[in-house]
């Protein structure tokens, strides 16, 4: 059954790669900020030009699977156009290009979120329209997006596994790895899971903190 | 140009009939379960509200992938039986959408107005009308939307089955790129273009469910 | 007038004894005594926070009293017989129980997702076990007499709030209940919409021998539908009488400031009414 040596054995093999599968997330995760804010501002655009065909292009990705996706940059990109990513690079990107659609979401709900009046006073009171974005409108929404933007780092995070379709040596891919050699899979894919939960779960309780009280906020703030 | 060459459809096509009956079945046993676990965590008694939590967070706190290959590599092991792949594929893909739904068929329960179950208190409808024609169809409602996002996370997610041998989209697509490397963009073409229409038809069969669920509403 | 020659009989439908309700350590009903007689009509007024709608919401079985007893055609309502010990009563009591007891809500409490002569119906059909045909039949009576006949169709957020409350008037009455009760039920209403629902209100208490027990701001139709008025501060009855004896003559201090400040407010809210007229 379950083999105590065994698992104390693969234990430090399993956290040597924690470090490359939180660097992957936290390198998609930061790639997806970026690119979902002009992505975010494409799709808000007045110029139905633009705006359409990002918006068709960024359904079409949030609708079809992220592995294909990874297939696709590392075996159509190559012969397509002569690049070649490394598994990182290309699990990096991907992540982040499938997780930049869902985040461009969050960013236009939390500038929706803000009162047409705040705008209205803005220009009442004759501020630039730069002023008025850094001043008034991105003070307001960023904050409420906060913990929405924690949920989607931990969803990325969770992600990971499918990297491992692409050969990045992460946690799931070094488990199988030691599971086929030893046909050990029990404790190798639970050590597996249990990391991905001693991760994730304090993160998740973290971000629902950070929720509630930002719903306290909130509250407070509607009774003034 | 060869982008959409014809003869690799019937092949494709035999994969996605393999997604959507794992789609399918699948969404089956997350809905149930949504619904299971969600009244549960409701539940007064502790025991009950207690494991449907410990069930949410852990199939929520671990990956999917993980949960897949748990089940198809790990479990038979444990208790020494064979799990077909596609029933691992299904009890997982299941398992874990329904912890994620589960927190739909909760909140939204939890969203219904206070003065809904005081009227039909007041009404006197007993517990199992008012849940029943009261509150569940004003939270069907408001749990279409997000249902409709988990379904198409769902189909997505049937593309990992792939890697424990079932022979759907992905993995026709893969099979056929061995036979001829050559055609690689056009299958990868392919793929995209039909799991797209597939999850665009998801959204359009739940849109119309929202539309008749949203009567009177606005 | 009418109500000072009604013959009561001697049982009290509804009797409060010693009841005291506490929400998270705060009393807001102190060891209330309170007989409703068949037929009755109470005005229940007050400042908010005096326990007002406690009173009403204990008896419609949403609240449960902290200590006391209430009795309801002289069966306990909140306890029951269990191997010759009280204890506390159970979903099959209280359903027993709340057959003779009905509500209008503040907020009216519709359901959004169902017409408005389904929302009449409902409870028809599933609680009183009545058929379909009878069912609507009896509805449409009750909506006809609220003056809605021409919207069953609708549902209820094509409604104003006043046609809204309305329904929900008819929605309690069609259940035939030997006690209704009214919780500040045009206190969400706009202004001008609330002499509608009071017009509904008056009717039904002009036809019918139901009890009604109204909690209300409305001091002019307090006093001319009540055969009692209840004055209620701090969680307990601090006076109470007939309409004249109220209005009239209050004797407690605290019922005078009370008309007084309501009084003010009115001649207040008139005149702050022309000030807004004249500005448009």
């Amino acid at each position: 059954m379950w083999d105590w040596n065994y698992t104390w054995e693969i234990l430090p093999q399993l956290l040597k790669v924690v470090p490359i599968t939180i660097a992957a997330t936290l390198s998609a995760f930061i790639f997806a900020c970026a690119l979902g804010a002009p992505l975010a501002m494409a799709k808000q655009s007045k110029n139905k030009w633009l705006s359409l065909p990002v918006s068709a292009i960024a359904d079409f990705i949030r609708k079809t699977p992220l592995i294909i996706q990874l297939f696709v940059l590392v075996f159509v990109l190559p012969t397509s156009i002569g690049l070649t990513l490394s598994p990182f690079v290309a699990g990096m990107i991907g992540l982040g290009i499938h997780y930049s659609t869902y985040l461009s979401e969050v960013y236009r709900s939390g500038i929706e979120a803000v009162p047409k009046g705040q705008w209205e006073a803005s220009t009442a009171l004759n501020f630039t329209k730069t002023n008025t974005w850094l001043r008034i409108i991105l003070p307001q929404s960023i904050p409420p997006t906060i913990p929405v933007m924690g949920n989607y780092l931990i969803t990325m995070f969770k992600e990971t596994p499918t990297l491992s379709a692409i050969t990045l040596v992460e946690l799931l891919m070094t488990a199988k790895t030691l599971g086929s050699s030893s046909f050990k899979y029990v404790e190798a894919l639970t050590l597996v899971g249990l990391i991905f939960l001693v991760l994730s779960y304090p993160s998740a309780l973290l971000v629902r903190a950070l929720e509630r009280r930002m719903q306290a906020r909130e509250g407070s703030a509607a009774i003034k | 140009m060869d982008l959409f060459s014809l003869e690799l459809l019937p092949p494709l096509l035999s994969g996605l009939k393999v997604t959507l009956l794992i789609t399918m079945y699948s969404t089956l046993v997350a809905l149930a379960l949504s619904f299971v676990a969600g009244f549960a965590r409701l539940s007064r008694f502790r025991v009950i509200s207690g494991t449907a939590a410990v069930y949410v967070e852990l199939f929520r706190g671990t990956s999917l992938l993980v949960q897949l290959f748990w089940m198809y590599f790990a479990l038979p092991i444990l208790l020494d039986i064979r799990i077909p792949a596609m029933t691992a594929a299904v009890i997982a893909i299941g398992l874990n959408y329904g912890a994620y739904g589960s927190e739909v068929v909760r909140s939204t329960i939890a969203a219904v107005p206070k003065g809904q179950v005081e009227a039909s208190i007041a009404l006197n409808f007993t517990p199992f009308q008012r849940m029943k024609n009261i509150i569940l169809p004003q939270a069907w409602a408001m749990m279409l939307p997000s249902f409709g996002n988990l379904q198409i996370e769902l189909l997505k997610g049937t593309s990992l089955v792939y890697l424990i041998t079932l022979t759907d989209l992905t993995y026709q697509g893969m099979m056929l790129r061995t036979y001829d490397i050559s055609q690689t963009t056009a299958i990868f073409t392919w793929i995209l273009i039909l799991y797209y229409a597939a999850a665009t038809l998801l959204t359009y069969v739940i849109r119309l469910a929202e539309r008749k669920a949203a009567v009177g509403r606005g | 007038m009418s109500q000072n020659i009604k013959n009561f009989s001697a049982e009290p439908i509804v009797r409060y004894r010693n009841v005291t309700k506490v929400f998270d350590q705060r009393v807001v009903l102190k060891r209330l005594d309170l007989d409703i007689m068949p037929g009755e009509k109470i005005a229940l007024i007050g400042p908010s926070g005096s326990g007002k709608t406690t009173i009403a919401r204990l008896l419609m079985t949403l609240e449960q009293p902290t200590s006391g007893t209430i009795e309801v055609n002289g069966e306990l309502l909140w306890h029951m017989q269990h191997k010759g010990k009280l204890i506390t009563a159970n979903e099959k009591h209280l359903h027993r129980m709340r057959s003779s007891i009905g509500m209008v809500f503040q907020h009216f409490n519709l359901f959004p997702h169902m017409t408005i002569l389904r929302n009449v119906m409902e409870a028809l059909v599933h609680v009183r076990k009545i058929p379909k045909p009878q069912a609507q039949q009896r509805a449409l009576e009750l909506l006809q007499q609220v003056g809605l006949q021409d919207h069953i169709k609708k549902y209820p957020a094509q409604l104003s709030g006043g046609q809204k409350q309305r329904v929900a008037i008819a929605r309690a009455l069609v259940m035939e209940p030997k006690i209704l009760l009214f919780d500040e039920v045009t206190s969400a209403l706009d202004p001008e919409l609330v002499g509608e629902v009071l017009d509904v209100i008056k009717g039904i208490a002009e036809k019918k021998d139901t009890a009604m027990l109204l909690i209300t701001h409305e001091m002019d139709f307090a006093r001319e539908i009540a055969d009692r008025i209840l004055f209620t501060d701090g969680g307990v009855i601090v006076e109470q009488g007939t309409p004249e004896q109220i209005f009239e003559n209050p004797q407690s201090p605290r019922l005078q400031a009370f008309l007084t400040r309501f009084l003010k407010e009115r001649q207040y809210g008139l005149a702050s009414e022309t000030a807004a007229a004249g500005a448009e």
